[in-house]
């Protein structure tokens, strides 16, 4: 099914909230409509968003994996060429934990940025409604939704005073808001 | 915070990057001050790869000097910068915002001269280098897994990647905000590095889990490097080296020169940069109390350290340190390194007055950090001058004019590179200091209004 996108940009703080709850009055769902902001805001501020994600799991694969190579290096290369030193047990356990411990960190922290890019969907080749504005302090509310509905969300988002309105087919420019 | 102006956010994100787009007269001067310093230091190298270690003070028994000591010490910095971000993340205190990006950047720089100091040491490195990397798996010969030399270099590349890996992840969003307010090479870079970002709940959700989750993950990875790099010494038979107290004693000396570097860096910003609504007062105020606790803790250990080579009644430890204690010039480094690295600056911050004064600040931070060099110094030298027991086996380190270079050599490069990084790269983070007004309040006690903050659990 075609979804049709639409941007409300806000100046500032109030009309973007504004623009949330009327986008949920005329009956968008909190999974139509994403806010677009330079910085974050307390969350709650546009409303319950869903926040499901899978971020903590990223570190703990990434963790055995780093443990698995570190035991692999270790054990691997001094079991690959048996050399006895000093007539010490071939497997020498206390410098294998600090290389497995070093590789189970490296491999948590490189999972766990891999988690965050794939959580945040980055990078992000596709296309999608933007406006280098909202890096300036604008507040954008964009709606994703059915063909048949983005005249409403059109008209729901223009009801909170925006400074502008974005459609795929571009400028519907900025309305006054209706008593 | 307290004395945090309104800013609007226009002017947060101008301010921030100014530095990208005007360099001052004292940015110039940084510039070719550093760079000529930085001339000497690849002339030197380049002198010391030519002739052979032989320009250098090097030979038996002190085939470690200056450039290990440098390395220990530029390791040493490296730590404050991700111990302060991290902590500071973790435990959400708001004085943080203006200061983790130059420290993230700063623990870069040092790790990087760092690393770079035992590969040039070896004299030619690239044999070296032909020998640990990468593993030979043609021949199935490999480094010997129980000797500290192959723990070293795992857990800095580690603390490398883990550090740099989080400034880069912390910075996407200061990507995104210079992709669309610049033109030509900048804007085609920024783009690339800004991956697509676009500033949606779900990112900036990721973006604070990830600044949670990477403080605890690098934490344990930062106390572990020093740690690792104690036990280049600690592991060894040499008197004064082999100590069980070296790795917690490397750690906190190495917090206590890189919370003092941090000072220095914050100085030198808003001096350079002018980032005074940023970097106030009482960000000096509370990074000062954090330095007297942290100075004192290294204090502890210090005298622990002497503690131990004294209690167990060894001939050979007694030795050595009466020669690192009361014999010149070692007489003369310990009083410096107690002074410098304690009892001038940590009486000094006691004071309120004083650690809200930037020149204070700045000049006792870099005391400490002279302070702490000598302290490496101490700690390495005297025990491998006396390394063997027969007295036609000692000998004196003189440092060679090529090896006072590469240090003095070092600091430029650290210093030179922040340069660079703050003239293609925001060195305060602009959308954590925008985050840091969102979330400021007045909050109603009373009859009065007082600032405060939101805090999010």
């Amino acid at each position: 099914m075609a979804i049709r996108e639409v941007l409300g940009l806000y100046r500032d703080l109030d009309s973007a909230v504004a623009a949330a709850d009327a986008l949920r009055e005329a009956g968008f769902s909190r999974n139509e409509f994403e806010v677009l902001s330079n910085a974050p805001y307390p969350e709650g501020t546009f409303g319950e968003e869903s926040g499901i994600h899978r971020l903590f799991v990223f570190p703990l694969i990434g963790a055995a994996c780093g443990f698995a190579a570190g035991l692999l290096i270790t054990g691997g290369t001094q079991l690959s060429y048996p050399l006895v030193t000093g007539g010490k047990p071939l497997l020498s356990i206390p410098p294998m934990i600090i290389i497995m411990y070093e590789g189970t960190m490296l491999g948590a922290l490189i999972f766990t940025v891999l988690g965050v890019l794939f959580e945040s969907r980055l990078p992000w080749i596709g296309r999608a409604l933007y406006d280098s504005r909202i890096t300036q302090g604008y507040i954008g509310i964009l709606v994703r939704t059915a063909p048949e509905r983005e005249a409403r969300a059109i008209e729901a988002l223009r009801k909170a005073n925006p400074e502008d309105i974005l459609t795929e087919g571009g400028k519907t420019g900025q309305q006054p808001a209706r008593g | 915070m307290q004395e945090r102006h309104r800013l609007g956010e226009e002017e947060i994100t101008r301010e921030l990057l100014r530095p990208l787009v005007t360099t001052t007269p004292m940015m110039w001067v940084g510039f070719i001050g550093l760079g000529a310093v930085l001339a000497i230091f690849v002339f030197a190298v380049s002198w010391m790869f030519y002739w052979g270690l032989g320009v250098t003070g090097l030979q038996r028994p002190n085939m470690w000097g200056f450039m290990i000591v440098n390395f220990v010490f530029w390791i040493g910095i490296s730590h404050a910068g991700v111990m302060i971000s991290a902590i500071l993340r973790l435990t959400q205190a708001e004085w943080r915002r203006p200061v983790t990006r130059a420290a993230e950047v700063m623990t870069i720089f040092s790790l990087m001269t760092a690393m770079l100091h035992p590969v040039i040491h070896t004299g030619r490195p690239w044999r070296t280098l032909y020998w640990v990397f990468p593993y030979d798996f043609w021949r199935n010969l490999w480094p010997d897994v129980r000797g500290p030399l192959v723990w070293d270099p795992s857990a800095i590349l580690t603390y490398l990647t883990g550090s740099t890996l989080f400034l880069y992840t912390t910075m996407i969003p200061d990507m995104a905000l210079a992709r669309d307010r610049t033109i030509g090479w900048r804007k085609v870079l920024y783009t690339i590095l800004a991956l697509g970002w676009r500033g949606n709940e779900r990112q900036w959700k990721m973006q604070t889990i990830a600044g949670f989750l990477l403080s605890g993950l690098i934490l344990p990875v930062f106390v572990s490097v020093h740690s690792i790099v104690s036990w280049d010494f600690a592991v060894s038979l040499v008197p004064t080296w082999h100590a069980t107290v070296f790795a917690p004693y490397f750690v906190i000396g190495a917090i206590h020169s890189g919370v003092s570097a941090v000072v220095t860096l914050m100085a030198l910003m808003r001096w350079l940069f002018r980032f005074d609504h940023y970097i106030r007062l009482e960000h000096f105020d509370a990074i000062g109390r954090l330095l007297i606790a942290v100075g004192t803790g290294w204090l502890w250990f210090f005298l622990l350290d002497i503690f131990f080579a004294i209690y167990p009644q060894e001939a050979r430890e007694l030795e050595i340190m009466d020669f690192r204690l009361f014999q010149w010039p070692f007489n003369v480094l310990t009083a410096l390194i107690f002074i410098f690295g304690y009892f001038i600056p940590v009486p000094i911050w006691i004071f309120q007055r004083f650690r809200r004064n930037v020149k204070i600040m700045f000049w006792t931070s870099i005391l400490v950090n002279v302070g702490m060099w000598a302290e490496r110094y101490w700690l390495i030298k005297p025990g491998l001058m006396r390394k063997y027991e027969w007295t036609f086996d000692w000998n004196w380190y003189r440092p060679s004019i090529v090896e006072i270079s590469i240090v003095l050599g070092s600091f430029a490069l650290v210093g030179f590179l922040l340069l660079v990084f703050s003239k293609i790269f925001p060195p305060i983070s602009v959308w954590e200091e925008k985050e840091g007004q969102h979330f400021a309040q007045q909050l109603q006690v009373g009859k009065r209004v007082v600032n405060a903050i939101v805090r999010e659990f």
